[in-house]
């Protein structure tokens, strides 16, 4: 007999909470590898359609914004400018939305079986992560047909950023996830959320245009990343480290209300679901 | 280890019953009540916001104690509502007690339903992998048991189609499997024997027995098909309104059991909105005269008026309903789909299913059955259980050549033509 379990009414935040998912890890594996697994069944071009999607809207958003519009874009050249953009913006909505209904979606398992249902938002986001790794593939071929080289510091910084983009997510979507089980107002609303946030971010014009006012924009998570990742990668501005550092603590205060909101509701999940 | 493997002390769980319209809220719903009603819509808002809006309390379990051994295997029986599948929940950790306290000494698993995250697109393999990790299978553990949950199953050939193209017999056997070799200290089962087919049920339930025996392990198993209980359990629980009726040998607790279900049975049966996707709201027996009845004549045949409504637009699905006689064996299952032998998709809105029965066709005896709404892969959209009936022995010309019972399980006359060469 290893384990002893207590189960009482009340259960407080604690440091077993995250002891117990690393308990769990290989459920979210599989979580994992089931979510991408199905994703392309029955599809003709399969996972190609994780480059597709973000490739088309780059060639929309290039003639449009950059050929007919003429937005600024730092000097860069307008294609691989909105790309690095919206391959964050893309990684941060699509797990967002998926996240949010991640409980919805698997009500079956949860009514039926227990697991630390933090498991199910990880791995939705994770699996999203899978593609966004698929379609940077595009922006390593746009470098080498532009001739962009990162600087050493520009690939220091990525982990940081992908590591931001990832708790925001998390985050953002936990709380949205536990909201959703409630009030199914969410299915509605985010779609028109996200909608706004790609107009609030700097995915289609240079985070430059905000002016003295960037700071105020960084408390936005990915206004700081892709401004960070457009500096980092293709050298289009210095690395701004005070635009992170807002951005992260963003992500943290985003990441702590996340978590809090979801354990304190996780629990009654399968009776109001 | 002397201390019993499973405490329960003052162990309760109340719900709040909300009463609100349909499953869940949705915004339309809610803009049409404004525009319909919009002070009443602003005040109850209002209400709902601060708390004020009172609520009706549910006790679904309250000040239950019990103490089980390491080894045991315990039956819970009780009637619809009677707290069996919440204290199961409970103790599962899907949902949490309101007071009171369990210790569970050792390994927990639960199967509240066998298949639990199949996925249609993935194969049969796949799922295999994918269910044990559900169940708290770790990855070798799987591995290890592959091939014998594969021959135990008996699907090898189609081990690489996905499972949405397995008939429902290989699906819910493939379930089970995986199921069967799970091995933890405390294993708890809710009703998963109730669909499959009879031969694999008693091949697991037989391998469940032996696993126990050999490693001790501790099962509770909540049933209403009383011959399973009687079979593997020794000692059973009667839970009654969320209260421990009666607890001890299993033959004593059944006859207390059934005693008590003969006095339940009503001939118009109304529940409560459900939470799952179909509702059941009604449930009524009417003699061969529209009255009706729960004492029906064997001679006459009588009708069964099933009410349902569905929240959202199901597909594929049938209208079951699963008879067991008295001595609680399966005594017909039958469906609507039988006749027709196509599954219906059924639009948002309410149904009436009216069933007509057959004279002869039950013999004299009680008779339990549930309804449900299911599909061939069986996804159980909605459910009720326990209801009863009993077919008297009255109006019956062939009483002449029996008196009580007539011999065998169903009493259907057969036509016969007999000439004189």
């Amino acid at each position: 007999m290893s384990k002893t379990t207590i189960i009482r009414p009340k259960k407080t935040l604690s440091i077993n909470d995250f002891r117990e998912i690393w308990t769990y890890r290989e459920l979210l594996y599989f979580f994992i590898w089931r979510d991408f697994k199905v994703r392309y069944k029955q599809t003709a071009i399969g996972v190609l359609w994780a480059i597709f999607q973000p490739f088309m809207t780059m060639v929309v958003f290039s003639l449009f914004f950059g050929k007919l519009l003429k937005i600024p874009s730092d000097g860069i050249p307008y294609p691989i400018f909105v790309y690095t953009g919206l391959l964050f913006w893309q990684f941060f909505s699509s797990a967002l939305s998926e996240t949010s209904s991640v409980l919805i979606s698997n009500q079956a398992i949860i009514t039926k079986v227990y697991f630390p249902r933090l498991i199910l938002p990880l791995s939705s986001v994770a699996t999203k992560f899978v593609d966004f790794a698929i379609s940077a593939v595009i922006l390593v071929g746009m470098m080498i047909y532009y001739n962009y080289a990162p600087h050493f510091m520009g690939i220091l910084v990525l982990p940081i950023l992908l590591i931001i983009t990832f708790m925001a997510a998390v985050g953002g979507g936990l709380f949205l996830a536990a909201l959703n089980v409630k009030y199914r107002d969410v299915r509605y609303a985010l779609p028109f959320f996200i909608q706004i946030m790609l107009f609030l971010t700097p995915v289609i014009y240079p985070a430059s245009i905000a002016g003295e006012y960037s700071w105020l924009l960084a408390l936005n998570p990915m206004m700081g990343v892709i401004q960070a990742a457009r500096a980092g990668l293709l050298g289009a501005t210095p690395i701004n480290w005070s635009l992170i550092g807002i951005s992260f603590f963003a992500t943290a205060v985003i990441l702590a209300v996340g978590v809090v909101y979801f354990k304190k509701v996780e629990r009654y999940f399968a009776d109001i679901i | 280890m002397n201390k019993p493997i499973i405490e329960i002390k003052n162990l309760g769980k109340k719900y709040n019953i909300t009463h609100q319209r349909g499953g869940y809220v949705a915004l339309r719903d809610i803009l049409g009540n404004i525009i319909r009603n919009p002070f009443r819509f602003a005040r109850h808002k209002a209400k709902q916001i601060t708390g004020a809006n009172t609520r009706e309390e549910f006790w679904a379990l309250r000040n239950l104690n019990i103490e089980i051994k390491q080894g045991e295997i315990i039956g819970i029986i009780g009637n619809n509502g009677a707290g069996k599948s919440t204290l199961l929940k409970i103790l599962t950790g899907i949902t949490p007690p309101t007071e009171g306290e369990v210790i569970m000494r050792g390994k927990v698993a639960s199967l509240l339903e066998v298949g639990t995250g199949f996925h249609p697109e993935l194969t049969g393999r796949e799922n295999i992998f994918l269910n044990g990790a559900i169940l708290g299978m770790t990855k070798r553990e799987i591995i290890r048991k592959f091939d014998e949950i594969v021959a135990f199953s008996g699907v090898e050939k189609f081990l690489d189609t996905p499972v949405k193209y397995y008939s429902s017999g290989m699906y819910v056997r493939l379930a089970f499997s995986v199921a069967a070799y799970m091995e933890p200290d405390i294993l708890l089962i809710d009703e998963v024997l109730a669909v499959g087919d009879a031969d694999f049920q008693k091949k697991c339930l037989g391998k469940m027995e032996d696993v126990s025996k050999e490693t001790g392990r501790t099962i509770l198993f909540v049933s209403h098909n009383l011959s399973a209980v009687k079979n593997i359990c020794k000692r059973c629980i009667l839970l009654q309104k969320g209260k421990i009726e009666a607890f001890g040998e299993t033959g004593a607790i059944i006859d207390q059991y059934l005693s008590s279900a003969q006095s339940n049975k009503k001939a118009v049966h109304i529940f409560d909105k459900q939470n799952t996707p179909v509702s059941i709201d009604s449930v009524s027996l009417y003699d061969n005269d529209g009255r009706p009845q729960s004492d029906l004549p064997i001679s006459e045949n009588f009708r069964i008026i099933v009410e349902f409504s569905c929240k959202e637009k199901i597909q594929d699905a049938a209208i079951s309903l699963v008879f067991y006689s008295s001595d609680q064996e399966i005594f017909l299952y039958s469906t609507n789909v039988d006749t027709t032998g196509k599954y219906g998709t059924y639009e948002k809105g309410q149904y009436k299913a009216i069933i007509t029965i057959p004279a002869f066709l039950f013999n004299i005896d009680h008779y339990t059955f549930d309804v449900m709404l299911c599909t061939p892969k069986i996804t159980i959209f909605g459910e009720q259980k326990g209801l009863s009936f009993e077919i008297v022995n009255i109006n019956n010309p062939r009483s002449i050549n029996f008196r009580g019972k007539h011999l065998g399980k169903t009493a259907f006359p057969l036509f016969y033509e007999i000439d004189q060469n």
